[in-house]
């Protein structure tokens, strides 16, 4: 996103008296006013109205046909004055004109329904579409994209952009009908009487530059109060996730004193906020009270001078009662217009977001006559491509045979594992599954042919039996069941409330890691690939887990081809062969008793841990960190 | 993150969400919790007695604007007519002027008093909300649900504030204009002031029945949304897994199915909200079109003026705008009960873990902590632990291992008096914990959580949490004992850097250290590592262990830990199953017994043994 924010604040310089204590951190908003019009934005937005090009004439023409309904009502009301009721009318008259006026209402009533509902639709409609195509393009876009953008990040582009850009289709037609009844309150007026029309419509350029000076400041003020709220409630969704930590550090006390800070600093900000809104109302009042008082004198002169109707001088007063509402909805709508060009150009840019990978024209589908090799052909890739990760790689994995990789923290495993189900496309060399380079066959079969487990086992709400089962939708539920006793969970998932069929809390919470872990192994088992992919979690599980899950792998990788990257000693010496990678090139590869014979890394790195292997590399992890900032 | 597990697999499945957002509510709750704010709103008694004087005070200057312009039309025509003096228009329109000003005035004070007492309210109440939260105990976050929480301190509390402004204040407004407006025009003319009238029942009815509709299809199109945006997020978090199975076909229609649902729902509510809004302008404009008919004809007859007609057709249009929004007050009400109610259920909580009365602070100075024969549960639960006897002396490290499950942690949080004890007790000196004030025992012993939260916020705050007066060194001291000074160091802001969320983002590792140092600031009597080394490598900690060995010989360390290596230098050992202590000694005597401990050990030392006699 080219919305670069700039760094939170150091508390530090706010000069508080309290050297090191704050509550809630001051979360930067994202611009929410763009330019008032962006053509690029504007054309994006039309692609997705365009389908619905029938609605929206429906919802102009009943906007423009209630517009005019409005307008005249006043006038039928003139009609019905002077010619209806005055002295010698014709009997029928005022008949008549009360049947036009129900006329008109009728038709107003068949307007405003047409308007409201069809435009209402339209822009639900044009959201729900924007979201999804928007949603189905990040199922295509490249996993680097992903990677650096922040899932909330997205979410707000998902959820809060594409609710102003409805917001602003819905205000558009609006203000089709608010220009038109500005324009025919004018028009009207002046066709009536040009001179008290005139008279009177000198209040309106008053109020609007009355209102375009109040705006700019009003925002401000309510910037500053939505901004405070934001900060406020930040404070106190902290609270309540750090609760603990509160309690156990004895925080509560000077927590509440520093949010009693904040929430007095919100409370004047909105009180700030409330007077800025409330100080027009006066202004308007006045200018309608000035204008009436000039229909009231110029009118009554005018009348009493037989130079213009009674009727005239109440429509007058009708229309002053009404002309100030398009104004205040213009000018509104110039601030929604805004926002939603800021929101549109963002969206614009999550649907720019480049497909890195795609289907060749012409891809086969990988088939279960299909083995279960692997290959590196002199491999090279980075996520940048000045930057390879990896360089020249080449290693071969037989089918059914189980390969580790090892090697420290930024070696190039997870890449390697990523190229594999071709996440990404490699910038030399190749990479062939099954005997085919993972470029000319297609991503589903590739997906089918693989099973992936990730080092964070990730797990989606739902039932235990949903999650195992994940996109597998072949698999019954004895399928599902035999998987997960395989793989030795089926004791843990019948003890939890609702066995299988119960709701696992977000993300698994309710689960251990260790037990998190055995459910996505049993979700590859069910997906019964071919291949096996899996990165080892590093953490350290408790022994009594650790052995069944231990187990679990080799249920997984029997008469699979298994690529593993391994930090666990048992793991790695139960493989048939190590390929010990290291700044992004193989630097050894044979099996354990090989590899300890040549002194190589893999033997340093086996000494000096105890356990795990993937203890040695935090420092590693450290300064290569060190060196990519 | 580490395995978090064990406090949870222990609390009672399933959360009670006994603040859950729902339409429904028990409506003497609803009742109560109307009264409760509305006497919480005389809190303020100058700003609420001009919220209602500026009320009635702008319902009289609008009401009398349709009587000055009818006035002024029968003036001008009797100046047609040549029966008037022209000069009285002047005085009208003056006026007219004036009472146009005030009525601007009054209701920009209404509004305004009327809106910052509830922002008053709004503030008093957040306060509370806040304190409440942070005193109620850890019991109660096991079971309440944290977005439920957020959705009381954020929603609820805007339901609370606006209940003054917009459903007390406008419905006085409301009815001081019909009451008022009513007499003025039925004593004109009681036929057609009972048919300029005739809208405000329906408009009224259907605007309430409308708006309840709405609010209720309005719960539950948030809890669609709701759906809809968890499919996403989780989508988008675990994009890797989503991707690994080629799963993005079964992804869309999952989200084809959430979003086609909330959409349905957004139809349905706006049907409801155009079908409404269409009939009750054409109500009004009915109403009008009879007033006209009826007006006109006795205009015609002479029976009225027509400026007494403009006053009836002008009050009409006065009126509606309010009497179609007396759905929004209706809701507000709604509102206001069902969120005062899970509001006031929160603040009047009780804080089941508190001060005793006349709690002294712990004084320590042997630093002797015993726990006799402990026992403990949570609610709903078997005991997690039972019949624990043990004692440490200051300068003491003791040692707790057990499978998952064994109430390890859960022993644990008893000592900072997380949870209070159900049978036997714990001590300091001699003082039972729950004699003590509840501020001095947590600052007597300090846990190193698992998986603790970090605050986004600086390396300095978050390390200096439990001290934010600490100087520089003590910091720096800290962070380096928990080898985490260097890391620090090298990063471009250095201490200053912010984690979290906005900031950088920490390794488990890394996460774990800067919880120790954090916990190290606090300088207790009793330090307890509640398995919080898993995921630091075992060379960084046993440097770090190396780093505290001065430091535990002030204090009762007590580490519970998966990898034995971490024990090792533990003078005394627990070996905990199913809650009781099964076996304890020193490393070496533990070993010896060839009990549990000793496969335990076994199984770390030789991992791979079992599994490569399993391999085909």
């Amino acid at each position: 996103m080219s919305h670069a924010n700039p760094e939170p604040r150091d508390p530090h310089e706010d000069g508080r008296p309290r050297a090191r204590a704050v509550v809630g951190s001051h979360r930067i908003e994202e611009e929410i006013f763009g330019r008032a019009f962006d053509g690029r934005v504007v054309s994006r937005i039309w692609a997705f109205v365009r389908p619905y090009k029938r609605q929206v004439a429906i919802s102009v023409a009943s906007v423009v046909v209630f517009t005019a309904m409005q307008l005249s009502i006043p006038l039928v009301i003139r009609y019905a004055i002077d010619s209806g009721m005055a002295p010698g009318a014709k009997p029928g008259t005022l008949g008549l004109i009360v049947v036009v006026f129900a006329v008109v209402i009728a038709v107003n009533y068949v307007a405003s329904r047409l308007q409201e509902g069809v435009t209402g639709r339209m822009a639900e409609n044009v959201l729900f579409d924007i979201r999804r195509s928007m949603f189905a393009h990040l199922q295509q876009v490249s996993l680097t994209f992903m990677d650096k953008t922040e899932v909330g990040r997205l979410m707000s582009r998902l959820q809060g952009d594409v609710n102003s850009m409805q917001e602003f289709l819905e205000n558009s037609v609006l203000s089709v009908g608010d220009v038109l009844l500005l324009f025919g309150i004018v028009f009207v007026m002046l066709w009536l009487d040009w001179q008290l029309g005139l008279l009177v419509l000198m209040v309106l350029p008053v109020l609007f530059i009355v209102r375009v000076v109040w705006l700019k400041r009003a925002r401000v003020a309510f910037m500053a109060a939505h901004e405070a709220n934001s900060i406020t409630n930040g404070a106190l969704a902290e609270a309540i996730h750090g609760v603990r930590t509160v309690q156990g550090m004895d925080r509560g006390a000077l927590n509440a004193e520093l949010y009693g800070e904040l929430a007095q600093d919100n409370y004047q900000k909105h009180l700030r906020s409330a007077r800025m809104a409330q100080v027009m109302i006066p202004v308007v009042d006045t200018l309608t009270g000035i204008a009436m008082a000039a229909v009231v004198v110029a009118g009554g002169a005018m009348v009493a001078s037989g130079r213009t109707e009674i009727g005239v001088m109440v429509a007058f007063l009708f229309y002053i009662q009404r002309f100030f509402d398009p104004i205040r909805s213009l000018t509104m709508q110039y601030s929604v217009m805004q926002r939603a060009m800021a929101s549109g150009h963002r969206l614009t840019e999550v649907l720019d977001v480049e497909v890195a990978v795609q289907d060749a024209p012409d891809a086969v589908a990988l088939g279960q006559g299909d083995d279960g090799a692997v290959e590196f052909r002199d491999v090279t890739f980075g996520y940048d491509p000045d930057h390879p990760v990896l360089q020249n790689v080449s290693f071969s994995v037989g089918s059914g045979e189980t390969v580790a990789l090892v090697g420290p923290t930024g070696s190039g495993k997870s890449s390697c594992m990523s190229l594999i189900h071709r996440f990404y496309d490699v910038q030399g060399g190749a990479v062939m599954v099954g005997g085919r380079d993972v470029r000319e066959v297609t991503q589903t079969s590739l997906g089918r042919h693989i099973a992936m487990v990730l080092q964070d086992p990730f797990l989606f709400t739902g039932t235990v039996m949903e999650n195992i089962r994940y996109s597998s939708h072949w698999a019954s539920d004895e399928d599902v069941i035999e998987a997960t006793k395989a793989v030795g969970a089926h004791d843990f998932v019948t003890a939890l409330p609702g066995g299988y069929g119960g709701m696992l809390e977000e993300r698994g919470g309710n689960l251990s890691l260790g037990q998190r872990q055995l459910l996505s192994f049993a979700r590859a088992l069910v997906a019964d690939a071919r291949i096996l992919v899996l990165d080892e979690a590093t953490a350290n599980i408790d022994s009594y887990t650790e052995l069944q899950i231990q187990k679990a792998l080799q249920t997984l990788l029997k008469g699979r081809t298994g690529l593993v990257i391994a930090h666990r000693l048992a793991t790695i010496r139960n493989a048939d062969r190590i390929v010990v990678l290291q700044q992004g090139k193989v630097v050894e590869q044979g099996d354990h008793e090989a590899l300890m014979d040549r002194k190589g890394l893999y033997a340093r790195l086996y000494d000096m841990n105890y356990g795990s292997f993937d203890d040695l590399p935090e420092t590693v992890t450290e300064e290569d960190r060190r060196r990519a900032t | 993150m580490t395995d978090a597990s064990h406090a949870q697999t222990q609390t009672p499945q399933g959360q009670e969400r006994l603040l859950r957002r729902t339409a429904e509510t028990d409506p003497d709750k609803g009742k109560d919790a109307i009264l409760r704010i509305t006497r919480m709103t005389l809190r303020y008694p100058v700003r609420f007695a001009v919220a209602m004087l500026a009320t009635i005070a702008a319902a009289l200057t609008q009401l009398s604007i349709p009587v000055l312009l009818g006035r002024a039309i029968d003036q001008t025509q009797a100046v047609a007519n040549s029966t008037g003096e022209s000069d009285v228009l002047w005085t009208t329109a003056l006026i007219l002027l004036a009472v146009s000003v005030m009525r601007g005035l009054f209701t920009l004070v209404q509004n305004y008093t009327a809106e910052s007492v509830g922002h008053a309210l709004a503030h008093d109440l957040r306060r509370a909300i806040y304190d409440k939260i942070q005193r109620l105990p850890f019991s109660f976050h096991d079971r309440t649900h944290s977005g439920d929480l957020i959705t009381v301190g954020m929603l609820d509390l805007e339901g609370v504030r606006m209940y003054f402004s917009t459903a007390l204040v406008r419905t006085m407004l409301l009815v001081l204009l019909i009451g008022i407006g009513a007499w003025l025009l039925i004593s004109t003319d009681p036929v057609l002031g009972l048919l300029a009238l005739s809208f405000v029942p329906f408009a009224a009815w259907r605007s309430s029945v409308t708006q309840l509709t709405l609010r209720r299809t309005w719960l539950q199109l948030q809890e669609r949304l709701g759906v809809l945006s968890q499919v996403m997020e989780e989508n988008l978090a675990g994009i890797r897994v989503v991707r690994a199975f080629a799963a993005s076909d079964f992804e869309m229609a999952k989200f084809d199915k959430a979003s086609d649902d909330a959409l349905a729902l957004s139809y349905s509510r706006i049907d409801t909200r155009v079908r409404s809004s269409a009939v009750m302008t054409l109500a009004f404009f009915a109403a009008m079109g009879l007033v006209l008919l009826v007006g006109g004809q006795q205009v015609a007859a002479g029976e009225m003026t027509v400026g007494s007609l403009a006053t009836f057709l002008t009050f009409m249009t006065l009126l509606q705008l309010p009497v179609r929004q007396l759905g929004l007050m209706v809701n507000a009400f709604a509102r206001a009960s069902t969120t005062g109610a899970r509001l006031f259920t929160l603040l009047d909580m009780e804080v089941e873990i508190d001060d005793a009365p006349g709690a002294t602070d712990l004084k320590v100075s042997e630093g002797t902590l015993r726990l006799e024969n402990v026992g403990f549960g949570y609610t709903g639960a078997d005991p997690a632990v039972s019949g624990i006897s043990f004692e440490a002396r200051r300068g003491e490290t003791v040692g707790i291992v057990g499978p998952p499950g064994s109430g390890k942690s859960t022993l644990m949080h008893l000592i900072p008096r997380y949870y209070d004890v159900d049978e036997g007790a714990i001590s300091i000196d001699g003082q039972d914990i729950r004699n003590a004030t509840l501020s001095s025992v947590r600052r007597s012993v300090a846990v190193v959580q698992q998986d603790d939260f970090l605050f986004t916020t600086t390396i300095e705050n978050n390390v200096a949490y439990g001290d934010p007066f600490a100087s520089d060194e003590q910091i720096r001291d800290a962070t380096a004992s928990a080898q985490l000074h260097d890391y620090v160091d090298g990063l471009p802001k250095r201490y200053g850097t912010v984690v979290g969320e906005r900031g950088v983002s920490l390794s488990g590792g890394q996460r774990q250290r800067l919880s120790i140092a954090r916990t190290l600031m606090l300088e207790p009597d009793v330090l307890i590592f509640d398995d919080s080394t898993a995921a630091i490598d075992a060379g960084t900690e046993s440097r770090i262990r190396n780093a505290l060995r001065a430091y535990a010989e002030d204090r009762v360390t007590l580490i519970v830990a998966h990898r034995l290596g971490s024990l090792k230098h533990a003078d005394r050992i627990l070996f905990l199953d199913k809650g009781r202590i099964v076996e304890q000694g020193t490393h070496e005597e533990l070993l010896s017994l060839n009990g549990r401990y000793r496969e335990l050990h076994d199984l770390q030392t030789r991992p791979d043994a079992d599994i490569s006699e399993s391999k085909p």
